[in-house]
């Protein structure tokens, strides 16, 4: 294993994330300004102006064009590379789709933000978890350095895979704050790239070829189908890419979850993003007391890690999921739906309880965590730190 | 630019036989001229609508010319990207190919859902050719009204009732809107026109920077006439000046065909089902010969500023 020379430096994720984009050297940069994002792009189109890289940068009208100029770039066997949150990312809803089914190494970059309305502009998973379905790969990372490495690594993913990725990082708390990051020099980043999507080419190739056809019913459902059987084979490929990462730079991400305290725990969280530093300090005190309590942080979403989720979740007797969205079903938030969809094939299923905090960036104070650590409510799904109106019940 | 069709039709092979536009369709020839007049190699981005539904149903393809389709209203947008890719690509030894990139666009794609797409794409400058065929309506979904379709016409969604008859808004002007992004060179043009037609894409494919060209393509079903009337039909639409053929050349302005005899707008009308209904009603039709020529002046008008 060699390690790369690393610098350390002091970057907010948003800067860090406009880093790794000048040094991954992208064809093609789309992007449109949303708060929390907005930085990325300032960043990077400063890294422009500057001559610090070579991209052609399309400061587009609107997240809707965004998202298709990266189509169109893409298709023409460009790297191409965008960021976005909220409203901008629902207003490229329709293009995610049209991106995934085209198989187009797209990274995105997501500072997640709650939905309108009411207007918020603050932190929760409510835009990417919108978001879901629409055939990208969904990386959260924890740490500034997370979102760093990972916007990396999702290039390599994006172009295996032939899947377009996003890389979430959670809105003000990974993109506004500032934290040491370890820094690899450019060369090795691009190293580790190397030149771009070879065959995303076709479209310009020696043979021309027709892209985004119409597909009837006698030929849909094999592209959909193809599109499901890619994002199985992700998971591997994810847990390759990994791996390479950490051979070339030397440092060792999980690849699709991060266990912490788990070899013995009775009662497990599971969640999603950078509140796993909050939690893991809660699971570190509970354990001093005596507590059997671990935590599970998913790296993705998309492709859903069902099996190595099971895997680990298989011993503990209690799971609480803790998350930052809702599906509004009554069923919980859709983390939730989907843990408890991958444990519903176990012989002996723990007890599932949804805890729904932080939408809209409302804080979780580590007291108000310890309170529904210590004493629940457990159940179905509850929601922490509501100021009025309770705690829904489990339906009957 | 003299052009010679013999030579042109041997030129291409155009857009291949077996795609399934409608018998008389406005918009294949129209196909055909670019490729055929285009001197460097294209990529064709079109939007959502009639011509990617006839000519793109997987697995076949009617196209010769890398083709993408992305969704009904970011023709422009995609364009722009697949523009970007090629500089840089192309300025880091990856592609030697210098495609120019045309995108195409029906009048609902482009006039309505796509405008916003379209106006940044101009603004910005990009090294592309933009068309939208005209056909007055939203064909692809079966005839419903766009801001394109004229005064008076019958569609789907501006239907003939005792309370309304037909279209109540005039047509948008979108050339001039178009124009009014500033852009090197921007036309109105018809495929009954064909030399005139195939002059304009030509020029429109040697300026670099953005340019945009309108053409009226006429629609059998969608305007009710028998498919071989197709160019008699838009004729008249330029005989009359309802469809006036001009062009708009770093801001100066040239009328490209002025009908010697302009036949009343009337004679335009008749020859289509759209506004039967219209006929009888004088004083609708005086109405619109009226907006016809004051169109007309207008366009003299700023013809005649440039000299
Ligand atoms: C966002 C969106 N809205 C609506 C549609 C449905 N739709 C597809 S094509 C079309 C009309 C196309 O009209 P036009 O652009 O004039 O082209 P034409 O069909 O006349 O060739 C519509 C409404 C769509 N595909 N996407």
């Amino acid at each position: 294993m060699k390690t790369v020379a690393t610098r350390r430096v002091a970057l907010t994720g948003n800067e860090a994330v406009a880093l790794a984009w000048k040094q991954i050297r992208p064809h093609v940069v789309a992007a449109y300004p949303i708060t929390p994002a907005t930085q990325i792009v300032e960043r990077f189109s400063q890294y422009v102006a500057d001559g610090e890289v070579d991209t052609e940068f399309i400061p587009v009208e609107s997240e809707h064009s965004a998202l298709s100029a990266c189509v169109g770039a893409a298709a023409a066997g460009a790297r191409v590379l965008t960021a976005t949150a909220s409203q901008g990312l629902a207003l490229m809803h329709e293009i995610l789709y049209v991106a995934s089914g085209l198989r187009l190494p797209i990274v995105m970059n997501v500072g997640t933000r709650a939905l309108s309305a009411p207007i918020n502009i603050h932190g929760d998973h409510s835009d990417v978890m919108g978001s879901r379905d629409a055939g990208w790969v969904q990386m959260f990372a924890r740490t500034v350095q997370e979102a760093y490495d990972r916007t990396i690594l999702a290039v390599r993913v994006a172009e295996r895979a032939r899947l377009p990725v996003m890389v979430c990082l959670d809105g003000f708390t990974l993109t506004h704050s500032l934290e040491p990051v370890e820094v690899y020099p450019d060369e090795a980043v691009q190293a580790f790239l190397g030149e771009g999507p070879r065959d995303g080419s076709s479209l310009l190739g020696e043979e021309p070829i027709t892209v985004g056809p119409l597909a009837l019913p006698d030929s849909y459902m094999e592209f959909r189908r193809a599109l499901a059987e890619a994002h199985a084979r992700a998971l591997r490929i994810l847990e390759e890419e990994t791996e390479a990462f950490h051979v070339h730079f030397g440092r060792d991400l999980p690849a699709l979850l991060e266990p912490f305290g788990m070899e013995d725990a009775e009662e497990s969280v599971v969640i999603l993003g950078a509140y796993a530093d909050v939690v893991e300090e809660a699971v570190r005190r509970w354990r001093e007391r005596g507590r059997r309590l671990g935590m599970v942080r998913l790296v993705v979403f998309r492709p859903f890690p069902a099996e190595e989720l099971r895997r680990v979740l298989a011993r503990t007797s209690e799971v609480v999921v803790l998350e930052r969205a809702d599906t509004l079903s009554g069923l919980g938030g859709p983390l939730a739906v989907e843990v408890r969809a991958a444990l519903y094939d176990l012989a002996e299923r723990p007890r599932l309880t949804d805890a729904i905090f932080g939408l809209g960036g409302r804080e979780l104070r580590d007291a108000e965590l310890d309170a529904f650590l210590e004493a629940g409510p457990r159940g179905r799904v509850v929601y922490l730190g509501l100021k009025e109106a309770g705690d829904v019940p489990e339906p009957a | 630019m003299s052009l010679n069709l013999r030579e042109l039709s041997q030129r291409t092979q155009g857009l291949a036989p077996g795609h399934r536009a409608c018998a008389g369709c406005g918009f294949p020839p129209v196909v055909r001229l670019l490729l055929a007049v285009a001197e460097r190699p294209v990529v064709v981005v079109n939007a959502t609508g009639c011509m990617e539904v006839v000519t793109t149903i997987y697995p076949y393809s009617a196209w010769p010319v890398p083709y993408l389709h992305n969704a009904f209203e970011n023709a422009a947008a995609t364009a722009s990207g697949v523009e970007a890719a090629i500089k840089a690509l192309r300025r880091r030894g990856q592609l030697d190919t210098d495609f120019k990139v045309v995108a195409i666009g029906g009048d609902g794609g482009t006039y309505d859902i796509g405008l916003q797409s379209l106006s940044g794409a101009l603004e910005r400058g990009h090294d592309l050719l933009y068309i939208c065929y005209n056909n007055e309506a939203y064909m692809n979904t079966g005839i419903q009204r766009s801001s394109a379709t004229p005064q008076g016409a019958r569609t789907t969604t501006s239907p003939v009732g005792t309370a309304q008859r037909g279209k109540p808004q005039p047509r948008k002007d979108l050339t001039e809107i178009v124009v009014a992004h500033g852009i090197p060179y921007a036309a109105q043009a018809s495929v009954s026109h064909w030399a005139d037609l195939g002059r304009k894409l030509q020029k429109a494919l040697r300026i670099s920077g953005p340019t945009f060209v309108n053409v009226l393509t006429p629609c059998p079903p969608g305007w009710d006439y028998p498919p071989e009337k197709t160019v008699e039909v838009a004729r008249l639409a330029v005989e009359s000046r309802y469809w006036p053929l001009y062009e708009v050349e770093g801001g100066r302005y040239r009328i490209t065909y002025v009908p010697r005899e302009p036949v009343p707008v009337r004679a335009f009308l008749e020859v289509q089902g759209r506004f039967r209904h219209l006929l009888q009603d004088e004083a609708a039709v005086a109405d619109l010969q009226r907006w016809v020529d004051a169109n007309w002046e207008r366009l003299r008008a700023r013809k005649a500023k440039d000299h």
